[in-house]
C-alpha cells in the first residue's frame, strides 16, 4: 500500500514572478515520514502542494509515486489524503458524512462504506461523535475527523499541512503522539509540513529543512540536530551558542578564556546549551557572568555574558538560585564544538 | 431574598432613577414611529372603507379589493412571474459569477466587485433608456414581458452576487474544495456537494432580496412596460392616477400582503446568517 515519492528538480514560480521554490529533488521511501520544516515563506507548503497535485511544478519538474509519473495527474486522481491547518471539514455534513465523503465519491456500496467509516472513527477514537455536526466539536476532535477522512480512502500517501498549528500547546502534544502512533501503525508514506521544530524532531524519520526555497539540509533528526550543515539549520533547530576568537595551538582563544577545539581549525564555533557544564574554578574553559536565569522546573536556563557578540545560553540542573552578576565557570563537553562552513564572523 | 437588604432591588431602583430624558426620548421615538406608520395604516383603512371621504361611518368593505382583483389581477400575476423568472436568472448567473470572483482574488475581481454597484447607483430610468435605445426596434422583444425581465435582472443581479460572495468569503471555500478534490471529487461534484450547500444562506438572502426588489421595482419598469405588460407597481401608479382613491389604497393593501412576508423572511435569513458567521 505504501508508495515511494520522488520529486525531480521541482521548482515553482508563481504567475507574478515570485520564485517560491528553487529546483529541488527529494526521495521519500515507502512508509517513511518526512517532515518538511522551515519558517513561513520558505517553500515548504509549496512542496506539499506539488506532491498533492494542487500546484504543478515549473517545466522540467516531475513527480513520481513509485515508478508512476503523476506530474500531470490532477489531485482528484492521485489518491492522496490531505490534512489541512484549517481542518477544512465540510460544515454541511456530519462527522460520519465527512469521513465517508471520499468513499461516496468512489461509489463504495453503502454497507462497506458504513463499515469503513466506523473503522476510521474507531481509529481516531471518535465513534461516539459520528452523528455530530462538525461545529459541535473541539479543535482537536476536528483535526482527528480530518485525519480519519483523509485515511478512509486508503490514500497512497498522506499529506499533512501544519495540522497542529491551530491547536493549543497541550492538545498539540497529545495529537502529535496520536499522529505518530497512527503513522507508525499504518506504515503509510507521509509528508508533514510544519514550522515547529519540536514537532519535526518527534515525528520525522527524516527532516528536510527549507530556507528561502532551497533545501538547507535533509537528514534524520539526530543528524540535523547534532551535525547541522549550515548556520541557518543550527539556529533554526534548538538553541545554538556562537563564539568567535583566535586559534592558538588547538584552542579557540576568546576574552573569557580558552576552548579546546578537538582537532577543528575554525575561528568561529558553535555549541548547544546542554553541552555546557558549570564547573569549579580551575576546571573551566570560560568565565562568564549571569545576565538572567529562567527556572523551567526540570532545569534552569541561564543567559550569561562571556564577552561574545551575543550572550551564551547554558542549561543546568543544579537546584539553586543564580543571582544576576554572579560569576560562573563553564566547561564544554567533549565533541560539543561545531564548526560550520559558511558561518560569518 | 432573606435578611434585610440595605439596597433597593435593582428593578425598583431603575424605575426610580429613570430620568425625564428617558420619557422624552420615548415620546420622540413613538412620535417618529407614528409619523411613519399612520399613513400606511390610513392607506390600508382607505382601501377597506366604503367611502373614505365620509369616513369609517360608511362601513368597512372588501369591495375595493375585489375591484382591484378584477381590474389588475393580471399585473399581480405578471409581477410574480417576472420576480420568479428574475430569481431564476440571478441564481443561474449570479452564483457562478460570485464563485469566480471568490476564487480568483486579484485586482481585476476587486474592480468588478466595485462595478457591481453601478446598476444600483445609476438611475433606473437611465438603464431603461439604454435598453430601449439598444433593443427598442426589436418589436417582439420590446413588446414582451421578457424586456422587463432583462431590466430587472440587470438591476437585481448585483444584490445576488454580493450576497453570495459575502458568504463565500466567510467560509474558506478554497480549502474546502481542495479537501474535496483530495478525496477524489471532480469539479461538478465539488460544486454540487460542497460549494452550493455551504453558500446556501447567501443564496437564500440574495433570493429574498431579488424577489422583493423585483416585485417593487417601478423606475425601470415604468419606462420598459407597454399597456399589455404592466407590473404591479406600474398598475398601482395607474390606479392612483385614474381610479378612485379607495381602489388605489386597496391595491396598496394587496401589494403589502405580498411584500411584507418577503421582508420578514429576509430579516430572518439575515439574522440566521449572522448567527452562523458568529
Amino acid at each position: 500500500m505504501a508508495v515511494a515519492i520522488r520529486l525531480e528538480s521541482c521548482a515553482k514560480t508563481f504567475a507574478d514572478g515570485t520564485r517560491a521554490l528553487e529546483p529541488i529533488s527529494i526521495d521519500i521511501a515507502a512508509g517513511e515520514t518526512v517532515v518538511v520544516l522551515g519558517p513561513s515563506g520558505c517553500g515548504k507548503t509549496t512542496i506539499l502542494r506539488i506532491v498533492a497535485g494542487l500546484e504543478s511544478p515549473d517545466g522540467g519538474g516531475r513527480v513520481f509515486f513509485d515508478r508512476e509519473d503523476v506530474t500531470a495527474l490532477p489531485i482528484e486522481k492521485r489518491g492522496v489524503g490531505m490534512v489541512f491547518q484549517s481542518y477544512a471539514l465540510f460544515p454541511n455534513m456530519t462527522v460520519a458524512q465527512n469521513v465517508g465523503y471520499g468513499l461516496r465519491v468512489r461509489k463504495l456500496p453503502r454497507e462497506e462504506r458504513q463499515k469503513r467509516v466506523a473503522e476510521m472513527l474507531a481509529l481516531v477514537d471518535l465513534e461516539r461523535f459520528a452523528a455530530r455536526r462538525v461545529d459541535q466539536l473541539s479543535g482537536g476532535q476536528r483535526q482527528r475527523v480530518a485525519l480519519a477522512r483523509a485515511l478512509a480512502i486508503r490514500p497512497r500517501v498522506l499529506l499533512l499541512d501544519e495540522p497542529l498549528t491551530a491547536l493549543d500547546a497541550k492538545l498539540r502534544e497529545q495529537l502529535r503522539v496520536e499522529i505518530d502512533r497512527l503513522l507508525r501503525s499504518l506504515g503509510i508514506t507521509a509528508v508533514y509540513v510544519t514550522h515547529d521544530q519540536a514537532e519535526a524532531m518527534a515525528l520525522g524519520d527524516r527532516i528536510v529543512v527549507m530556507e528561502r526555497g532551497r533545501i538547507a539540509q535533509a537528514g534524520t533528526p539526530q543528524e540535523i540536530y547534532l551535525r547541522p550543515a549550515t548556520p541557518f539549520v543550527a539556529e533554526f533547530i534548538g538553541t545554538m551558542n556562537r563564539l568567535v576568537g583566535e586559534v592558538v595551538d588547538g584552542h579557540l582563544v576568546v576574552a573569557a578564556g580558552r576552548v579546546p577545539l578537538g582537532g577543528i581549525a575554525a575561528r568561529e564555533i558553535m555549541f548547544r546549551p546542554e553541552d555546557v557544564r558549570i564547573v569549579e574554578p580551575g576546571a573551566h574553559h570560560l568565565r562568564a557572568t549571569v545576565v538572567a536565569s529562567f527556572f523551567l522546573g526540570d532545569h534552569t536556563r541561564l543567559v550569561v555574558d562571556a564577552g561574545s557578540a551575543a550572550p551564551l545560553v547554558v542549561e543546568t540542573r543544579a537546584r539553586r538560585k543564580w543571582p544576576r552578576g554572579e560569576t560562573v565557570h563553564l566547561a564544554l563537553a567533549e565533541g560539543a564544538v561545531l564548526a560550520l562552513p559558511g558561518a560569518s564572523p | 431574598m432573606t435578611g434585610p437588604s440595605p439596597r433597593l432591588s435593582p428593578k425598583a431602583e431603575g424605575a426610580k432613577r429613570k430620568p425625564a430624558r428617558y420619557w422624552l426620548q420615548l415620546a420622540f421615538t413613538l412620535a417618529v414611529c407614528a409619523f411613519l406608520v399612520v399613513p400606511v395604516f390610513m392607506s390600508i383603512l382607505a382601501g377597506l372603507t366604503q367611502n373614505f371621504f365620509v369616513g369609517l361611518n360608511s362601513g368597512l368593505t372588501l369591495r375595493w379589493v375585489g375591484e382591484v382583483w378584477g381590474l389588475y389581477s393580471d399585473t399581480i400575476w405578471r409581477s410574480i412571474g417576472i420576480a420568479l423568472a428574475c430569481l431564476a436568472c440571478t441564481i443561474v448567473l449570479g452564483v457562478p459569477a460570485a464563485y469566480s470572483l471568490a476564487r480568483a482574488r486579484n485586482r481585476l475581481t476587486r474592480w468588478i466587485e466595485e462595478l457591481l454597484v453601478l446598476p444600483v447607483a445609476v438611475p433606473g430610468l437611465a438603464t431603461a433608456l439604454a435598453l430601449i435605445l439598444l433593443y427598442g426596434t426589436w418589436r417582439e422583444f420590446r413588446a414582451s414581458w421578457l424586456f422587463i425581465l432583462v431590466g430587472h435582472v440587470l438591476f437585481t443581479l448585483p444584490f445576488m452576487v454580493r450576497s453570495v460572495l459575502a458568504v463565500m468569503m466567510s467560509v474558506d471555500l478554497a480549502a474546502l474544495e481542495e479537501a474535496a478534490a483530495s478525496l477524489g471529487a471532480s469539479f461538478p461534484r465539488r460544486f454540487a456537494t460542497v460549494v452550493l450547500p455551504n453558500v446556501r444562506p447567501g443564496i437564500l438572502a440574495g433570493a429574498l432580496m431579488v424577489l422583493t426588489l423585483s416585485m417593487g421595482e417601478f423606475n425601470l419598469t415604468w419606462m420598459l412596460h407597454t399597456p399589455l405588460t404592466k407590473t404591479l407597481p406600474v398598475g398601482l401608479a395607474d390606479s392612483y392616477a385614474s381610479m378612485r382613491l379607495e381602489i388605489g389604497s386597496a391595491y396598496t393593501l394587496v401589494f403589502l400582503v405580498m411584500i411584507v412576508p418577503l421582508l420578514v423572511a429576509m430579516q430572518w435569513a439575515a439574522t440566521r446568517m449572522e448567527r452562523k458567521g458568529a
